[in-house]
Protein backbone atom coordinates (compact mmCIF):
# COMPACT_ATOMS: atom_id res chain seq x y z
CA UNK A 1 0.00 0.00 0.00
CA UNK A 2 2.77 2.05 1.21
CA UNK A 3 4.72 1.22 -1.65
CA UNK A 4 1.70 2.21 -4.32
CA UNK A 5 1.50 5.41 -2.71
CA UNK A 6 4.93 6.03 -3.47
CA UNK A 7 5.09 5.15 -6.71
CA UNK A 8 1.94 7.54 -7.32
CA UNK A 9 3.94 10.31 -5.63
CA UNK A 10 6.95 9.79 -8.29
CA UNK A 11 4.62 10.17 -10.95
CA UNK A 12 2.81 12.70 -10.36
CA UNK A 13 6.21 14.56 -9.53
CA UNK A 14 7.64 13.49 -12.86
CA UNK A 15 4.59 15.18 -14.83
CA UNK A 16 4.98 18.01 -12.52
CA UNK A 17 8.53 18.19 -13.43
CA UNK A 18 7.80 18.20 -17.18
CA UNK A 19 4.92 20.83 -17.19
CA UNK A 20 7.23 23.31 -15.24
CA UNK A 21 9.60 22.87 -18.25
CA UNK A 22 6.96 25.09 -20.34
CA UNK A 23 7.21 27.37 -17.52
CA UNK A 24 10.34 27.20 -17.19
CA UNK A 25 11.35 28.06 -20.71
CA UNK A 26 8.50 31.18 -20.50
CA UNK A 27 10.05 32.44 -17.14
CA UNK A 28 13.53 32.28 -18.97
CA UNK A 29 12.86 33.76 -22.37
CA UNK A 30 10.69 36.50 -20.51
CA UNK A 31 13.42 37.47 -18.31
CA UNK A 32 16.17 37.11 -20.86
CA UNK A 33 14.05 39.59 -23.19
CA UNK A 34 13.66 42.19 -20.34
CA UNK A 35 17.06 41.70 -18.87
CA UNK A 36 18.80 41.94 -22.46
CA UNK A 37 16.11 44.45 -23.86
CA UNK A 38 16.19 47.53 -20.87
CA UNK A 39 19.35 48.37 -20.93
CA UNK A 40 19.36 49.90 -25.04
CA UNK A 41 15.62 51.55 -24.28
CA UNK A 42 17.57 53.09 -21.33
CA UNK A 43 20.67 54.16 -23.48
CA UNK A 44 18.95 55.70 -26.66
CA UNK A 45 15.72 57.03 -24.04
CA UNK A 46 12.41 55.46 -24.51
CA UNK A 47 11.21 58.34 -26.93
CA UNK A 48 13.48 58.64 -29.09
CA UNK A 49 13.36 54.63 -29.03
CA UNK A 50 9.83 54.58 -29.58
CA UNK A 51 8.94 57.38 -31.31
CA UNK A 52 12.68 57.73 -33.61
CA UNK A 53 11.54 58.33 -37.17
CA UNK A 54 14.95 57.17 -38.30
CA UNK A 55 17.15 53.64 -37.96
CA UNK A 56 20.29 53.11 -38.95
CA UNK A 57 22.38 51.17 -36.37
CA UNK A 58 25.60 51.08 -38.28
CA UNK A 59 25.85 54.91 -39.02
CA UNK A 60 28.53 56.55 -36.97
CA UNK A 61 25.92 58.47 -35.32
CA UNK A 62 23.67 55.87 -35.03
CA UNK A 63 20.04 56.68 -34.99
CA UNK A 64 17.78 54.20 -32.87
CA UNK A 65 13.95 55.01 -33.88
CA UNK A 66 11.96 52.21 -34.15
CA UNK A 67 8.61 53.93 -35.11
CA UNK A 68 8.70 52.99 -38.78
CA UNK A 69 9.09 49.11 -37.58
CA UNK A 70 6.05 49.33 -35.41
CA UNK A 71 3.73 51.18 -37.62
CA UNK A 72 4.83 49.12 -40.47
CA UNK A 73 3.80 45.82 -38.33
CA UNK A 74 0.35 47.50 -37.24
CA UNK A 75 -0.13 48.47 -41.05
CA UNK A 76 0.45 45.34 -42.44
CA UNK A 77 -1.35 42.99 -39.85
CA UNK A 78 -4.17 45.62 -40.02
CA UNK A 79 -4.00 44.95 -44.11
CA UNK A 80 -3.81 41.33 -43.92
CA UNK A 81 -6.69 41.19 -41.19
CA UNK A 82 -9.01 43.46 -44.21
CA UNK A 83 -8.37 40.94 -46.58
CA UNK A 84 -8.33 38.03 -44.76
CA UNK A 85 -10.87 38.33 -42.08
CA UNK A 86 -13.88 38.40 -44.75
CA UNK A 87 -12.44 35.29 -47.08
CA UNK A 88 -11.48 33.29 -43.88
CA UNK A 89 -15.12 34.22 -42.53
CA UNK A 90 -17.05 33.96 -45.48
CA UNK A 91 -15.08 30.67 -45.79
CA UNK A 92 -15.48 29.02 -42.93
CA UNK A 93 -19.37 30.32 -43.10
CA UNK A 94 -19.96 27.87 -45.88
CA UNK A 95 -17.86 24.84 -44.69
CA UNK A 96 -20.06 24.80 -41.69
CA UNK A 97 -23.11 25.12 -42.75
CA UNK A 98 -23.77 25.13 -46.93
CA UNK A 99 -20.88 22.87 -48.15
CA UNK A 100 -22.25 19.16 -48.60
CA UNK A 101 -20.06 17.33 -46.49
CA UNK A 102 -17.81 15.57 -49.39
CA UNK A 103 -16.63 18.86 -50.56
CA UNK A 104 -16.28 20.35 -46.43
CA UNK A 105 -13.76 17.56 -45.76
CA UNK A 106 -11.99 18.11 -48.92
CA UNK A 107 -11.82 21.80 -48.42
CA UNK A 108 -10.86 21.23 -44.74
CA UNK A 109 -7.74 19.00 -45.72
CA UNK A 110 -6.58 21.97 -48.28
CA UNK A 111 -7.23 24.18 -45.39
CA UNK A 112 -4.76 21.90 -43.22
CA UNK A 113 -2.20 21.58 -46.21
CA UNK A 114 -2.27 26.01 -46.13
CA UNK A 115 -1.48 25.92 -42.69
CA UNK A 116 1.38 23.20 -42.68
CA UNK A 117 3.20 25.23 -45.82
CA UNK A 118 6.61 26.58 -44.04
CA UNK A 119 6.82 30.72 -44.18
CA UNK A 120 10.06 30.34 -46.26
CA UNK A 121 8.15 28.61 -49.11
CA UNK A 122 5.69 31.51 -49.02
CA UNK A 123 8.16 33.88 -48.94
CA UNK A 124 9.71 32.34 -52.03
CA UNK A 125 6.57 32.31 -54.52
CA UNK A 126 5.93 36.08 -53.13
CA UNK A 127 9.64 36.46 -54.11
CA UNK A 128 9.15 34.97 -57.70
CA UNK A 129 5.00 35.53 -58.70
CA UNK A 130 3.83 38.68 -56.28
CA UNK A 131 6.52 40.75 -56.25
CA UNK A 132 7.10 40.47 -60.08
CA UNK A 133 3.24 40.43 -60.58
CA UNK A 134 2.79 44.03 -58.44
CA UNK A 135 5.51 46.05 -60.28
CA UNK A 136 3.85 44.96 -63.81
CA UNK A 137 -0.02 45.42 -62.60
CA UNK A 138 0.55 48.67 -60.66
CA UNK A 139 3.52 50.05 -63.02
CA UNK A 140 5.89 50.82 -60.07
CA UNK A 141 9.91 50.50 -60.51
CA UNK A 142 9.41 47.57 -57.44
CA UNK A 143 6.76 45.26 -56.66
CA UNK A 144 8.66 44.44 -53.27
CA UNK A 145 7.02 46.45 -49.96
CA UNK A 146 4.06 46.74 -48.08
CA UNK A 147 1.57 45.64 -50.31
CA UNK A 148 3.28 42.42 -51.13
CA UNK A 149 3.55 41.67 -47.44
CA UNK A 150 0.07 42.54 -46.73
CA UNK A 151 -1.15 39.48 -48.98
CA UNK A 152 1.47 36.93 -48.36
CA UNK A 153 0.68 37.34 -44.65
CA UNK A 154 -3.08 37.43 -45.40
CA UNK A 155 -2.64 34.13 -47.00
CA UNK A 156 -0.73 32.94 -44.40
CA UNK A 157 -3.54 33.93 -41.58
CA UNK A 158 -6.33 32.14 -43.70
CA UNK A 159 -5.96 28.48 -42.19
CA UNK A 160 -5.85 30.37 -38.31
CA UNK A 161 -8.82 32.02 -38.94
CA UNK A 162 -10.89 29.45 -40.96
CA UNK A 163 -10.54 26.34 -38.80
CA UNK A 164 -11.30 28.72 -35.65
CA UNK A 165 -14.34 29.86 -36.77
CA UNK A 166 -15.87 26.82 -38.29
CA UNK A 167 -15.13 25.11 -34.93
CA UNK A 168 -17.11 28.18 -32.93
CA UNK A 169 -20.10 27.93 -36.26
CA UNK A 170 -20.38 24.09 -35.71
CA UNK A 171 -20.54 24.51 -31.82
CA UNK A 172 -24.20 26.64 -32.23
CA UNK A 173 -26.90 24.51 -31.26
CA UNK A 174 -28.70 23.24 -33.52
CA UNK A 175 -32.08 24.38 -32.10
CA UNK A 176 -31.08 27.77 -32.57
CA UNK A 177 -31.19 27.27 -36.42
CA UNK A 178 -34.31 25.09 -36.45
CA UNK A 179 -35.81 27.62 -34.40
CA UNK A 180 -35.24 30.43 -36.89
CA UNK A 181 -36.33 28.40 -40.10
CA UNK A 182 -39.60 26.98 -38.09
CA UNK A 183 -40.04 31.28 -38.25
CA UNK A 184 -39.48 31.60 -42.06
CA UNK A 185 -36.33 33.02 -42.40
CA UNK A 186 -34.44 31.63 -45.10
CA UNK A 187 -31.31 29.30 -44.50
CA UNK A 188 -28.64 32.54 -45.90
CA UNK A 189 -30.54 34.21 -43.04
CA UNK A 190 -30.66 31.87 -40.74
CA UNK A 191 -26.59 31.79 -41.15
CA UNK A 192 -25.94 35.21 -40.53
CA UNK A 193 -28.48 36.26 -38.18
CA UNK A 194 -28.63 33.56 -35.76
CA UNK A 195 -25.72 31.19 -36.03
CA UNK A 196 -23.06 34.06 -36.45
CA UNK A 197 -24.17 36.31 -33.42
CA UNK A 198 -24.17 32.83 -31.73
CA UNK A 199 -20.50 32.18 -32.55
CA UNK A 200 -19.42 35.98 -32.52
CA UNK A 201 -16.47 35.16 -29.58
CA UNK A 202 -15.13 32.31 -31.37
CA UNK A 203 -14.53 34.06 -34.53
CA UNK A 204 -13.33 37.66 -33.17
CA UNK A 205 -10.89 35.04 -31.35
CA UNK A 206 -10.25 33.60 -34.38
CA UNK A 207 -9.53 37.19 -35.69
CA UNK A 208 -7.31 37.83 -32.94
CA UNK A 209 -5.13 34.45 -33.47
CA UNK A 210 -4.59 35.62 -37.60
CA UNK A 211 -3.40 39.42 -35.75
CA UNK A 212 -1.23 36.90 -33.75
CA UNK A 213 -0.06 34.97 -36.35
CA UNK A 214 0.72 38.05 -38.49
CA UNK A 215 2.49 40.52 -36.28
CA UNK A 216 4.81 37.60 -35.56
CA UNK A 217 5.63 36.61 -38.70
CA UNK A 218 9.21 37.16 -40.19
CA UNK A 219 10.83 34.68 -42.92
CA UNK A 220 8.12 35.21 -45.42
CA UNK A 221 7.93 39.01 -44.92
CA UNK A 222 11.63 39.43 -45.02
CA UNK A 223 11.76 37.95 -48.39
CA UNK A 224 9.19 40.33 -50.13
CA UNK A 225 9.07 43.67 -47.67
CA UNK A 226 12.13 44.81 -49.01
CA UNK A 227 13.42 45.74 -45.69
CA UNK A 228 14.49 49.33 -46.44
CA UNK A 229 13.86 51.26 -42.72
CA UNK A 230 11.12 53.71 -44.02
CA UNK A 231 8.37 55.08 -42.92
CA UNK A 232 5.21 53.23 -44.55
CA UNK A 233 3.56 56.28 -45.98
CA UNK A 234 2.74 54.04 -49.80
CA UNK A 235 1.60 50.65 -50.22
CA UNK A 236 4.33 50.44 -52.63
CA UNK A 237 6.93 51.57 -50.23
CA UNK A 238 9.76 49.60 -49.30
CA UNK A 239 9.53 48.88 -45.31
CA UNK A 240 10.29 46.83 -42.47
CA UNK A 241 8.23 45.10 -39.80
CA UNK A 242 9.48 44.87 -36.10
CA UNK A 243 10.07 41.00 -36.96
CA UNK A 244 12.45 41.55 -40.04
CA UNK A 245 14.16 44.38 -37.75
CA UNK A 246 15.48 41.59 -35.49
CA UNK A 247 16.42 38.84 -37.88
CA UNK A 248 17.55 40.45 -40.87
CA UNK A 249 20.50 42.57 -38.29
CA UNK A 250 20.75 39.92 -35.50
CA UNK A 251 23.58 37.79 -37.49
CA UNK A 252 26.15 40.64 -38.20
CA UNK A 253 25.19 42.93 -35.06
CA UNK A 254 27.36 43.83 -32.21
CA UNK A 255 27.18 46.33 -29.11
CA UNK A 256 24.55 48.62 -28.54
CA UNK A 257 23.22 47.90 -31.95
CA UNK A 258 22.50 44.26 -30.74
CA UNK A 259 21.26 45.36 -27.63
CA UNK A 260 18.72 47.96 -29.29
CA UNK A 261 17.90 44.59 -31.60
CA UNK A 262 16.91 42.98 -28.51
CA UNK A 263 14.53 46.06 -27.20
CA UNK A 264 12.84 45.79 -30.33
CA UNK A 265 12.11 42.14 -29.51
CA UNK A 266 10.96 42.92 -26.17
CA UNK A 267 8.53 45.86 -27.94
CA UNK A 268 7.04 42.81 -30.19
CA UNK A 269 7.03 40.35 -27.28
CA UNK A 270 4.54 42.94 -25.44
CA UNK A 271 2.65 43.36 -28.79
CA UNK A 272 2.24 39.78 -28.39
CA UNK A 273 1.53 39.44 -24.83
CA UNK A 274 -1.55 41.95 -25.82
CA UNK A 275 -2.46 39.96 -28.49
CA UNK A 276 -2.74 36.74 -26.36
CA UNK A 277 -4.81 38.63 -23.44
CA UNK A 278 -7.31 39.62 -25.52
CA UNK A 279 -7.35 36.33 -27.25
CA UNK A 280 -7.85 34.88 -24.10
CA UNK A 281 -10.88 37.40 -22.75
CA UNK A 282 -12.39 36.12 -25.95
CA UNK A 283 -12.11 32.60 -25.30
CA UNK A 284 -13.40 32.88 -21.93
CA UNK A 285 -16.64 34.58 -22.76
CA UNK A 286 -17.29 31.94 -25.34
CA UNK A 287 -17.36 29.52 -22.15
CA UNK A 288 -19.14 31.59 -20.57
CA UNK B 1 22.86 -10.48 -12.37
CA UNK B 2 23.57 -11.72 -15.83
CA UNK B 3 21.47 -8.74 -17.17
CA UNK B 4 22.90 -6.22 -14.66
CA UNK B 5 26.73 -7.25 -15.92
CA UNK B 6 26.25 -6.58 -19.42
CA UNK B 7 24.44 -3.23 -18.76
CA UNK B 8 26.99 -2.18 -16.62
CA UNK B 9 29.23 -3.65 -19.21
CA UNK B 10 28.51 -1.37 -21.94
CA UNK B 11 27.74 1.60 -20.03
CA UNK B 12 31.63 1.46 -19.15
CA UNK B 13 32.47 1.09 -23.37
CA UNK B 14 29.91 4.03 -24.07
CA UNK B 15 32.02 6.02 -21.25
CA UNK B 16 35.29 4.88 -22.96
CA UNK B 17 33.68 6.03 -26.29
CA UNK B 18 32.84 8.99 -25.24
CA UNK B 19 36.46 9.89 -23.80
CA UNK B 20 37.85 8.81 -27.39
CA UNK B 21 35.68 11.71 -29.01
CA UNK B 22 36.51 14.01 -26.37
CA UNK B 23 40.37 13.60 -26.85
CA UNK B 24 39.56 13.88 -31.04
CA UNK B 25 37.86 17.22 -30.21
CA UNK B 26 40.34 18.65 -28.28
CA UNK B 27 42.70 18.40 -31.42
CA UNK B 28 40.74 20.22 -33.50
CA UNK B 29 40.39 23.57 -35.57
CA UNK B 30 37.69 25.78 -34.95
CA UNK B 31 36.86 28.39 -37.44
CA UNK B 32 34.32 31.35 -36.83
CA UNK B 33 32.95 34.21 -38.91
CA UNK B 34 31.95 35.87 -42.29
CA UNK B 35 29.15 33.69 -44.42
CA UNK B 36 30.97 35.46 -47.49
CA UNK B 37 34.06 33.20 -47.06
CA UNK B 38 31.94 29.81 -46.66
CA UNK B 39 32.78 28.60 -50.03
CA UNK B 40 36.69 28.91 -49.57
CA UNK B 41 37.24 28.05 -46.04
CA UNK B 42 35.26 25.21 -46.74
CA UNK B 43 37.04 23.71 -49.70
CA UNK B 44 39.79 24.89 -47.34
CA UNK B 45 38.97 22.72 -44.18
CA UNK B 46 37.64 19.89 -46.11
CA UNK B 47 41.18 19.36 -47.75
CA UNK B 48 43.04 19.53 -44.65
CA UNK B 49 40.83 17.11 -42.56
CA UNK B 50 41.41 14.69 -45.16
CA UNK B 51 45.13 15.37 -45.64
CA UNK B 52 46.06 15.34 -41.44
CA UNK B 53 42.70 13.50 -40.11
CA UNK B 54 42.14 16.81 -37.83
CA UNK B 55 38.84 17.85 -37.08
CA UNK B 56 38.09 21.24 -38.56
CA UNK B 57 34.52 23.12 -37.97
CA UNK B 58 33.42 26.35 -39.45
CA UNK B 59 30.49 28.23 -38.11
CA UNK B 60 29.43 30.87 -40.49
CA UNK B 61 28.10 33.71 -38.42
CA UNK B 62 29.35 36.64 -40.09
CA UNK B 63 32.36 38.97 -39.79
CA UNK B 64 31.50 40.58 -36.54
CA UNK B 65 30.35 37.58 -34.66
CA UNK B 66 33.67 35.59 -35.82
CA UNK B 67 35.92 38.34 -34.78
CA UNK B 68 34.26 38.76 -31.52
CA UNK B 69 34.72 34.61 -31.17
CA UNK B 70 38.41 34.57 -31.94
CA UNK B 71 38.59 37.90 -28.65
CA UNK B 72 36.49 35.79 -26.63
CA UNK B 73 38.44 32.60 -27.02
CA UNK B 74 35.65 30.55 -28.15
CA UNK B 75 37.32 29.89 -31.97
CA UNK B 76 40.84 29.35 -33.20
CA UNK B 77 40.93 31.27 -35.82
CA UNK B 78 38.49 33.84 -37.11
CA UNK B 79 36.99 35.21 -40.44
CA UNK B 80 36.34 38.18 -41.60
CA UNK B 81 35.52 39.62 -45.24
CA UNK B 82 36.28 42.94 -43.97
CA UNK B 83 39.97 44.53 -42.60
CA UNK B 84 39.66 44.97 -38.87
CA UNK B 85 38.46 48.48 -37.45
CA UNK B 86 40.95 50.16 -35.08
CA UNK B 87 39.34 49.42 -32.18
CA UNK B 88 39.63 45.79 -32.71
CA UNK B 89 43.08 45.86 -33.73
CA UNK B 90 43.37 47.85 -29.88
CA UNK B 91 41.85 44.32 -28.64
CA UNK B 92 44.91 42.32 -29.50
CA UNK B 93 43.48 41.04 -32.91
CA UNK B 94 46.51 40.50 -36.07
CA UNK B 95 44.79 40.11 -39.54
CA UNK B 96 46.69 37.84 -42.15
CA UNK B 97 44.95 38.06 -45.20
CA UNK B 98 43.86 34.97 -46.87
CA UNK B 99 42.70 36.05 -50.59
CA UNK B 100 41.04 38.83 -52.25
CA UNK B 101 36.91 38.81 -53.26
CA UNK B 102 35.84 40.92 -56.17
CA UNK B 103 32.51 42.36 -55.46
CA UNK B 104 30.48 41.78 -58.97
CA UNK B 105 27.53 44.76 -59.80
CA UNK B 106 24.85 42.41 -61.46
CA UNK B 107 21.87 44.24 -63.22
CA UNK B 108 19.02 42.17 -65.11
CA UNK B 109 19.56 40.33 -68.22
CA UNK B 110 17.24 42.78 -69.66
CA UNK B 111 19.42 45.75 -69.42
CA UNK B 112 21.55 47.20 -72.34
CA UNK B 113 24.09 49.31 -70.10
CA UNK B 114 27.16 47.04 -69.84
CA UNK B 115 29.55 49.23 -68.08
CA UNK B 116 29.89 51.88 -65.21
CA UNK B 117 32.64 53.63 -63.40
CA UNK B 118 32.94 53.56 -60.19
CA UNK B 119 32.26 57.20 -59.70
CA UNK B 120 29.12 56.40 -61.54
CA UNK B 121 27.72 53.26 -59.14
CA UNK B 122 28.58 55.84 -56.28
CA UNK B 123 26.49 58.62 -57.31
CA UNK B 124 23.84 55.81 -58.69
CA UNK B 125 23.89 54.31 -55.17
CA UNK B 126 23.44 57.45 -53.16
CA UNK B 127 20.71 58.52 -54.82
CA UNK B 128 22.27 61.03 -57.29
CA UNK B 129 21.23 59.34 -60.60
CA UNK B 130 17.85 57.63 -60.45
CA UNK B 131 16.92 56.58 -63.90
CA UNK B 132 19.10 54.23 -66.44
CA UNK B 133 18.28 56.64 -69.29
CA UNK B 134 20.54 58.87 -67.59
CA UNK B 135 23.39 56.46 -68.16
CA UNK B 136 22.86 55.06 -71.53
CA UNK B 137 19.61 52.98 -70.56
CA UNK B 138 16.04 52.47 -71.44
CA UNK B 139 13.81 54.96 -69.67
CA UNK B 140 13.48 53.36 -66.23
CA UNK B 141 13.49 53.82 -62.75
CA UNK B 142 16.63 52.48 -60.98
CA UNK B 143 16.21 50.02 -58.29
CA UNK B 144 19.34 49.39 -55.74
CA UNK B 145 19.14 46.18 -53.78
CA UNK B 146 21.43 45.31 -51.43
CA UNK B 147 22.46 43.78 -48.16
CA UNK B 148 21.55 44.27 -44.73
CA UNK B 149 23.45 46.22 -42.48
CA UNK B 150 26.47 44.73 -40.78
CA UNK B 151 26.91 42.34 -43.70
CA UNK B 152 30.52 42.39 -44.59
CA UNK B 153 29.79 42.32 -48.62
CA UNK B 154 27.37 45.59 -47.77
CA UNK B 155 30.53 46.91 -45.59
CA UNK B 156 33.16 45.62 -48.28
CA UNK B 157 30.89 47.57 -51.24
CA UNK B 158 30.03 51.11 -49.34
CA UNK B 159 33.67 51.65 -48.41
CA UNK B 160 35.36 50.92 -51.64
CA UNK B 161 32.68 53.07 -53.49
CA UNK B 162 33.45 55.55 -50.16
CA UNK B 163 29.39 55.92 -49.53
CA UNK B 164 29.14 54.12 -45.95
CA UNK B 165 25.42 54.50 -44.74
CA UNK B 166 24.72 56.96 -47.35
CA UNK B 167 23.35 54.49 -49.79
CA UNK B 168 19.77 54.88 -50.21
CA UNK B 169 18.46 51.10 -50.62
CA UNK B 170 14.86 50.23 -52.26
CA UNK B 171 15.55 46.40 -51.06
CA UNK B 172 17.73 44.97 -48.30
CA UNK B 173 18.29 41.33 -48.29
CA UNK B 174 19.70 39.00 -46.14
CA UNK B 175 21.36 36.39 -48.47
CA UNK B 176 23.34 36.68 -51.36
CA UNK B 177 20.96 34.64 -53.17
CA UNK B 178 18.17 36.87 -52.44
CA UNK B 179 19.70 39.61 -53.87
CA UNK B 180 20.78 37.95 -57.13
CA UNK B 181 16.78 36.44 -57.44
CA UNK B 182 15.37 39.93 -56.61
CA UNK B 183 17.57 41.13 -59.69
CA UNK B 184 16.83 38.72 -62.10
CA UNK B 185 13.34 39.46 -61.58
CA UNK B 186 13.40 43.12 -62.34
CA UNK B 187 14.54 44.48 -65.54
CA UNK B 188 15.66 47.88 -63.42
CA UNK B 189 17.28 46.30 -60.26
CA UNK B 190 20.87 46.71 -59.75
CA UNK B 191 22.97 44.80 -56.86
CA UNK B 192 26.00 43.96 -55.94
CA UNK B 193 27.27 40.13 -55.04
CA UNK B 194 30.78 38.42 -54.52
CA UNK B 195 32.23 37.37 -57.89
CA UNK B 196 32.52 33.68 -56.86
CA UNK B 197 28.36 33.50 -56.03
CA UNK B 198 27.41 34.64 -59.55
CA UNK B 199 24.86 32.83 -61.37
CA UNK B 200 23.81 33.58 -65.51
CA UNK B 201 20.38 34.36 -64.14
CA UNK B 202 22.43 38.05 -64.01
CA UNK B 203 24.22 40.23 -65.87
CA UNK B 204 27.84 41.22 -64.48
CA UNK B 205 28.93 45.06 -65.20
CA UNK B 206 32.02 45.77 -66.00
CA UNK B 207 33.80 48.52 -64.08
CA UNK B 208 35.81 51.38 -65.90
CA UNK B 209 36.09 48.84 -68.74
CA UNK B 210 37.47 45.97 -66.39
CA UNK B 211 35.91 42.60 -66.06
CA UNK B 212 35.41 40.89 -62.49
CA UNK B 213 37.95 38.30 -63.85
CA UNK B 214 40.54 36.80 -61.15
CA UNK B 215 43.30 38.53 -63.07
CA UNK B 216 42.18 41.39 -62.72
CA UNK B 217 41.12 41.15 -59.41
CA UNK B 218 44.69 39.68 -58.32
CA UNK B 219 46.47 42.41 -60.31
CA UNK B 220 44.47 45.08 -58.82
CA UNK B 221 42.95 46.62 -61.90
CA UNK B 222 39.67 45.72 -61.13
CA UNK B 223 38.64 47.90 -58.29
CA UNK B 224 35.72 46.52 -56.43
CA UNK B 225 37.49 44.04 -54.27
CA UNK B 226 37.83 43.55 -50.60
CA UNK B 227 40.18 41.32 -48.09
CA UNK B 228 39.01 37.75 -46.72
CA UNK B 229 40.95 38.19 -43.67
CA UNK B 230 42.33 35.31 -41.11
CA UNK B 231 41.76 36.80 -37.48
CA UNK B 232 44.02 35.62 -34.43
CA UNK B 233 45.19 37.15 -31.43
CA UNK B 234 48.32 38.90 -31.26
CA UNK B 235 49.61 37.60 -27.80
CA UNK B 236 48.32 34.43 -27.76
CA UNK B 237 49.83 31.38 -29.94
CA UNK B 238 47.22 29.30 -31.77
CA UNK B 239 47.19 25.76 -30.87
CA UNK B 240 49.34 22.84 -32.74
CA UNK B 241 46.23 21.82 -34.55
CA UNK B 242 45.16 25.51 -35.94
CA UNK B 243 48.88 26.82 -36.20
CA UNK B 244 48.93 23.40 -38.98
CA UNK B 245 46.07 24.81 -40.40
CA UNK B 246 47.11 28.62 -40.61
CA UNK B 247 50.47 27.35 -42.47
CA UNK B 248 48.59 25.37 -44.84
CA UNK B 249 46.33 27.67 -45.87
CA UNK B 250 48.74 30.65 -45.80
CA UNK B 251 51.52 29.13 -47.89
CA UNK B 252 50.48 28.98 -51.05
CA UNK B 253 50.47 25.31 -51.15
CA UNK B 254 46.12 25.27 -50.95
CA UNK B 255 46.01 27.86 -53.40
CA UNK B 256 44.21 25.66 -55.92
CA UNK B 257 41.60 25.26 -53.39
CA UNK B 258 41.22 29.15 -52.88
CA UNK B 259 40.56 29.51 -56.88
CA UNK B 260 38.35 27.18 -57.13
CA UNK B 261 36.15 29.32 -54.66
CA UNK B 262 36.26 31.85 -57.14
CA UNK B 263 38.61 34.18 -55.23
CA UNK B 264 42.05 35.15 -55.79
CA UNK B 265 45.00 33.54 -53.28
CA UNK B 266 47.32 36.34 -51.98
CA UNK B 267 50.37 34.48 -51.09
Amino acid sequence: MKKNQFLENFIHGIFLLLGLITVGCVLLITMYLVISGIPAICKIGPINFLFGTEWASTAKEAKYGILPFILTSIFGTAGAIVIGVPVGFMTAVYLSKLACPKVKSAMQSVVSLLAGIPSVVFGLVGMLVLVPGIRKVFQVPDGAGLLAAIIVLAIMILPSIIKMSVTALDAVPKEYEDASLALGATPVETYFRVSVPAAKSGIAAAVVLGVGRAIGEAMAVMMVAGNAPNMPNSLFQSVRFLTTAVAGEMSYSSGLQQQALFSIALVLFLFIMFINAALNFFLKREKE
Amino acid sequence: MKKLVITMLSMMLMCFVLVGCGAENAGSVSTDGSTSMEKVIGGLGEAFQNNTGIVFTYNPTGSGSGIKAVEEGRCDIGLSSRELKEEEKALGLKSTVLAYDGIAIIVNNENTVTDLSLETIAQIYVGEIINWSEIGGKDAEIVLVGREAGSGTRDGFESIIDSVDACNYRQELTSTGDVITAVSQNPGAIGYVSVASVKDSVKILTIDGVAATEENIKDGTYLLQRPFILVTKEDEALSEEAQKFFDYITSGDANDIISAAGVVPAN
